[in-house]
């Protein structure tokens, strides 16, 4: 498509703009991290590595931190089970219902957070709570893996009808077993789709809060749930500044990875 | 007609690699292969030729395993294999798109085979090096199939399915991805290929050229049933139907009232376009039509000069057209010129009855 100059001007100008949004306010909370001046005041009155020390002490954010990872490595692992093997089932068998059942199963990410997570409180209490599991991780890893086993159902099912069916056939026609075939020529295509959807899982889980609010117990708390706690205490906002920017960078890198991956053809390097 | 040529043959020494025995299969509402009775022999090239959507490749994928019939009974080596799976059959396919594994080298593709049966690893790396060699393709061992032109592609496929020696090869329109120079390349390597290891080999194409190249016995398929079965000069000499007449070279098919006016008999005939010589008008028809030349004026209307031949299209009076072909050896006579009266003669056994 041609597109006139003032067009391409107009249009850059526009996608800076809309960028520019998004991300100049990140930029800002990285480095307020290193901001000296407590307030915030702009421009910064200087660069210090004070706040993170202090929140690499601080026990509380230590505490989420591990928390969080808990509940996302949990949530992950889940999610590449029942995401694989629902992905497996959805584009490689024909069976009745097969695309309610698809529908069924993206249909979470698209639901509002608070609905699920109302949702599954309530569920929590009237099943779990009269046979003594209380509201904890295991809640959160719960609500967490509903919503990252429909990514990693995406990224398998993406990856899967990229696959020739024809792969797997001339795996059994040179005499392999339904294992062998799965061990030689279908893990290893699917491999980096695994590792990318397990990667945006994770990121998910790693920065969720509305759901997590709902299943968590009171004594549960996720990086992103003690940064909504302490955001109110003024003596504990830079030490939230930092745990944002760390936030931010374990979002990224991962998103980043799972792109590059995803963009692989099948088989990928990895 | 399939069974005639399985009568004759079974009292000799010929062994039957693949059987089919009323094998029908349905697709839903569809169905794509209709009761056929099939006897391929040990050693055999046979083709399975047909035109898209004729039911070839379910027949294909019937015999490796990949379908299961719907009715009828699969023979191999005279083993009933109908419940059997496809890794347990002794055959092996070589598909359209190769089908090579993207993240294994040529190599690892090729020892697939042995891999999986548990081979030693010394042993697979040399049998995959020898069938390697066999394709002509040495030196490319531990390259990606990524890096391979598609006739490369091709002979890996081949070197991979023939590393293990199977009683049956099956090629599902392995040339098709080729371009015409390389494919004719490779007719001439399959069946040399097939010749020097002595394996039966099952092709699908819908290519007359090829199939009537390569094979020692074609099948003619249409609509799920299979029109004839013969050897190649049998199935281009004698077509059992109009349909194959059409479809296996390019014919001059005559009906009805045609019939009676251009071969003078009534019935369905077929005349090859190679088969009328065009003879000048004036000149006074040749002694030859005693011994049962027949004899016609025309006008041509059309002249396509096709490489070593001359296609002609030639209107009749009763507005009957006929296609000649003419070999580019001798001057033409003097009125073969667009609109020019010409005139064309046969033996009248080449105008051969088909059943319509």
């Amino acid at each position: 498509m041609r597109v006139s100059r003032t067009a391409r001007v107009i249009l850059g100008c526009v996608t800076a703009a809309g960028l520019a949004i998004v991300y100049v306010p990140l930029l800002l909370v990285l480095l307020n991290s290193f901001n000296a001046d407590r307030s915030f005041g702009w421009p910064p009155s200087g660069l210090t590595g004070r706040w993170w020390r202090a929140a690499l002490h601080s026990d509380g954010a230590r505490e989420a931190l591990l928390t969080s990872l808990k509940a996302g490595l949990a949530a992950t692992a889940i999610a590449l089970v029942l995401g694989t093997l629902a992905a497996y089932a959805v584009h490689r068998h024909r069976f009745f219902g097969r695309r309610t059942v698809s529908f069924l199963l993206v249909l979470p990410i698209a639901l509002p957070g608070i609905v699920s997570g109302i949702a599954l409180n309530a569920a929590f209490r009237t099943v779990l709570d009269p046979i003594g599991v209380g509201f904890g991780l295991f809640t959160v890893v719960v609500g967490h893996a509903t919503f990252c086993v429909v990514i990693v159902f995406n990224n398998i099912g993406a990856r899967l009808r990229r696959i020739a069916p024809s792969l797997a056939e001339a795996s059994a026609d040179l005499g392999a077993r339904s294992w062998q075939t799965f061990r030689y020529v279908t893990f290893p295509a699917m491999r980096s789709a695994l590792f990318a959807g397990g990667l945006l899982a994770f990121a998910l889980s790693f920065d969720e809060i509305v759901v997590t609010t709902f299943t968590a117990g009171p004594g549960t708390r996720t990086l992103p749930i003690w940064i909504y706690e302490n955001l109110a205490r003024p003596h504990q906002a830079p030490v939230v500044n930092v745990v944002a920017a760390l936030l931010i960078v374990v979002s990224v890198v991962p998103v980043y990875i799972a792109q590059r991956l995803s963009s692989d053809p099948a088989g990928g390097r990895l | 007609m399939a069974e005639t040529e399985t009568r004759t043959r079974t009292g000799t020494t010929t062994r039957t690699a693949v059987r089919l025995e009323a094998v029908t299969k349905d697709f839903g509402a569809v169905r794509a292969v209709d009761a056929v009775d099939l006897t391929v022999h040990e050693g055999e090239f046979f083709t399975l030729l047909g035109p898209s959507g004729s039911g070839k490749t379910t027949l294909l994928r019937l015999v490796a395993g990949f379908e299961q019939p719907t009715a009828g009974r699969i023979e191999l080596a005279g083993q009933d294999v109908t419940a059997t799976p496809p890794n347990r059959r002794d055959v092996h396919t070589v598909f359209q798109d190769y089908a090579l594994f993207p993240h294994m080298s040529v190599e690892q593709n090729v020892a697939y085979a042995l891999t999986v049966r548990g081979v030693r690893k010394a042993e697979r790396l040399a049998r995959a090096r020898e069938a390697l060699t066999t394709v002509r393709l040495d030196g490319f061992a531990s390259r990606g199939p990524a890096e391979l032109s598609g006739g490369q592609r091709q002979r890996v496929a081949l070197a991979r399915a023939l590393v293990d020696r199977p009683a049956v090869l099956l090629l599902d329109e392995p040339l098709g991805a080729l371009d015409l120079a390389l494919r004719q390349e490779m007719q001439t390597e399959l069946k040399e290929l097939q010749r020097t290891t002595g394996i039966t080999f099952l092709l699908v194409t819908h290519d007359q050229d090829e199939a009537l190249t390569m094979s020692d016995r074609i099948a003619v398929v249409r609509d799920g049933r299979i029109e004839q079965t013969g050897p190649p000069v049998e199935v281009y000499e004698r077509p059992a139907t109009a349909f194959v007449a059409g479809f296996v070279g390019t014919t001059n098919l005559l009906r009805g009232e045609a019939a009676v006016r251009v071969v003078g008999r009534p019935g369905t005939y077929s005349i090859r376009p190679e088969r009328i010589l065009l003879t000048d008008p004036a000149e006074p028809p040749a002694a030859a039509s005693a011994d049962g030349r027949r004899t016609v004026t025309g006008r041509i209307t059309d002249i396509v000069h096709a490489g070593a031949h001359t296609r002609f299209t030639i209107a009749l009076p009763h507005g009957d057209r006929l296609t000649v072909h003419r070999q580019n050896l001798t001057g033409l006579p003097q009125s073969a010129r667009p609109d020019g009266e010409i005139g064309l003669s046969w033996d009248e056994r080449d105008a051969f009855p088909v059943p319509s």
